[in-house]
């Protein structure tokens, strides 16, 4: 056991101390195991559970100086303490059940949104040899996990007995449900170019990053990851003008808090899934040597992916309904599905023993010509309509405009 | 009684004592809830036999798609959520009686049979050989190619269903 070790292998390291110091005491090797797991799995819940005090304070003070104010900046050095200051004042607060609640649901609610994201940083690597648990589906264990999040949600909305409650949780189903498909499908993506579902086999394929040779999937996946979380410009769930709070309206002190942790983390959770699958997850100079140095150009991503969350949340307005399940089913589906397509079609042409930045241009190549094509089609569509329109207003007025609104794409947005 | 057995009891136990819910209770949106607890401990079982895509499929198709679906009828249906009749009608002893002439038969039949077991561990990369095989002329090619035709259809059909009539 000596220093260098360290460096190289710090879990090992750790994880054979421990072992050396079980097994020293008389437990036996099998029941050194199952501890040293129990030990990993508490270290990774936790970091989850704390790490959001950070997050919050983080997002409020780039929110603020992006709206030209200060944001919390008393408690501690920087306001950094505010967080801990507002989690003790919601632990002290009234824990309410409101009357015709199912108690179980209501109850179990708020622990399932946080488990689902916990559980995504299971496979999350941190670095070659810093990750939960290295399994081969892991790209379809995070949307299958994700899909859990969406079932805390309904619960939670059913549960409180109210009716905003109720509409917020059903508009949780419209674009949850609906934002999982481009999402797969562009979480299809990497995982057609890295040959393989595990995580870590995902980061070691992006000799060059998968941004270069997948932007358009790696946009769509960022956009409807966005979605999925229910953030601004997606949070129509908790629209406050128009359902006060949506699902959680009826969660009080630290009930409340696990949702607002789970949010959080979940944000956060985005910007690392990003990093991973399209910017290189723990990549980068010697980081293959010092896990350590790839553990910080892993979080260096994920906060960039993180303040483009922020970015757009500080930026934007809320959308429509209707344009948010336009956008989904009429742009990001079609698109995504095209994506797919032409990565495949792509990937097979390429002989196989091609450098990496040849294959890469190729799949850059097969991105423009796609993202040409959609402009094409958009702008096409557009002018028709427009046209219609016109010619509807001269022709009979008010009916045939209003069916053109009807027709009208929201793809502004995307853009 | 190595721990995976352990697990494994425990799991099974679950998954049943779950089932039985899923059907007594009289709650609809509980009965839901441990429909989602028994497919997950179903998800479980195959995470101890080591098939983790059959696992995570499972969450996937059954938790994320189709109990979710069911939990957002019944909560559409919210008025008729509580069932105040009686759960069960005149003829329960003899859908009892079949079901455990059923269940008699079944574990007769299974125990007289003989299972090869196989001494070689799981491959390495399983999931692997099941891509291949899927798209394989001689394996499982045909019927995966009818199952995704078949869904197809239903796509296009019930497109065809909800969209409005010109």
């Amino acid at each position: 056991m000596d220093f260098s070790q360290l460096l190289s292998d710090p879990i090992g390291f750790i994880a054979g101390l421990l072992t050396g110091l079980l097994t020293g005491i008389g437990i036996p090797e099998p029941a050194a195991r199952v501890v040293l797991m129990v030990i990993g799995v508490i270290v990774v819940a936790s970091f989850c559970l704390v790490f959001p005090l950070f997050l919050i304070w983080f997002e409020r003070r780039i929110v603020a100086r992006m709206q030209d104010r200060m944001g919390p900046n008393r408690v501690g050095p920087q306001g950094l303490l505010q967080t801990i200051a507002d989690a003790l004042k919601l632990l002290t607060k009234e824990d309410i059940t409101p009357i015709g609640a199912d108690k179980i649901a209501y109850n179990i609610a708020p622990v399932l949104a946080v488990v689902a994201v916990i559980s995504i940083w299971a496979v999350i690597p941190f670095a070659h040899n810093i990750v939960g648990t290295d399994v081969n589906v892991g790209a379809l264990y995070i949307v299958s996990v994700g899909s859990l999040g969406t079932l805390a949600i309904m619960l939670g909305g059913w549960a409180s007995n109210n009716k905003y409650a109720l509409l917020g949780a059903f508009r949780t189903v419209a674009q949850l449900v609906s934002y999982e498909v481009p999402m797969i499908l562009s979480l299809l993506v990497p995982v057609i170019l890295a040959r393989s579902m595990g995580m870590n086999d995902i980061v070691r394929a992006q000799e060059v990053w998968f941004l270069v040779s997948a932007p358009i999937a790696a946009l769509i996946f960022f956009a409807s990851s966005v979605a999925e979380v229910g953030r601004t410009p997606f949070d129509l769930l908790e629209a406050e003008s128009e359902i006060v709070a949506g699902f959680h309206i009826e969660y009080s002190g630290m009930k409340f808090a696990m949702f607002f942790v789970a949010e959080f983390m979940h944000a956060f959770t985005v910007g690392a899934l990003t990093a991973i699958l399209f910017l290189g997850g723990w990549r980068g100079p010697f980081a293959e040597q010092y896990p350590i140095l790839g553990v910080i150009y892993f979080m260096l991503k994920a906060f960039a992916g993180y303040f483009f969350v922020i970015l757009l949340r500080a930026t934007l307005p809320r959308i429509r309904i209707d344009h948010m399940l336009d956008l989904n089913w009429k742009f990001l589906t079609p698109v995504s599905l095209g994506a797919v397509v032409f990565t495949i079609v792509a990937d097979k042409l390429i002989p196989l023993g091609a450098a990496p930045w040849f294959r890469a241009g190729v799949l850059f190549l097969a991105n423009l010509l796609l993202g040409w094509i959609t402009f094409w089609l958009l702008s096409g569509s557009a002018r028709r309509m427009r046209q219609a329109e016109e010619g509807g207003e001269a022709g009979h007025g008010e009916e045939h405009g209003g069916q053109a609104e009807e027709h009208a794409p929201a793809h502004a947005p995307a853009h | 009684m190595t721990s995976l057995q352990i697990i494994f009891l425990a799991t099974a136990a679950a998954t049943l004592i779950s089932s039985l819910m899923v059907v007594t209770a009289r709650n609809l949106v509980h009965a839901a809830l441990w429909l989602i607890v028994s497919l997950f401990t179903v998800a479980v079982l195959f995470v101890l036999l080591e098939a983790g895509f059959l696992a995570a499929v499972q969450v996937v198709l059954y938790i994320g798609a189709i109990a979710i679906l069911i939990i957002f009828a019944i909560m559409l249906t919210r008025r008729v959520m509580q069932d105040t009749g009686p759960q069960t009608n005149r003829q329960w002893w003899l859908s009892a009686l079949i079901a455990a002439a059923l269940l008699a038969a079944l574990i007769f039949t299974l125990s007289q049979v003989q299972y090869p077991l196989s001494t070689a561990g799981v491959p390495d990369d399983s999931l692997r050989t099941l891509g291949r095989a899927l798209v394989d002329p001689n394996q499982y090619m045909l019927p995966f190619e009818v199952a995704s035709v078949l869904l197809l259809v239903a796509l296009i059909g019930s497109i065809v269903v909800a969209g409005d009539r010109k």
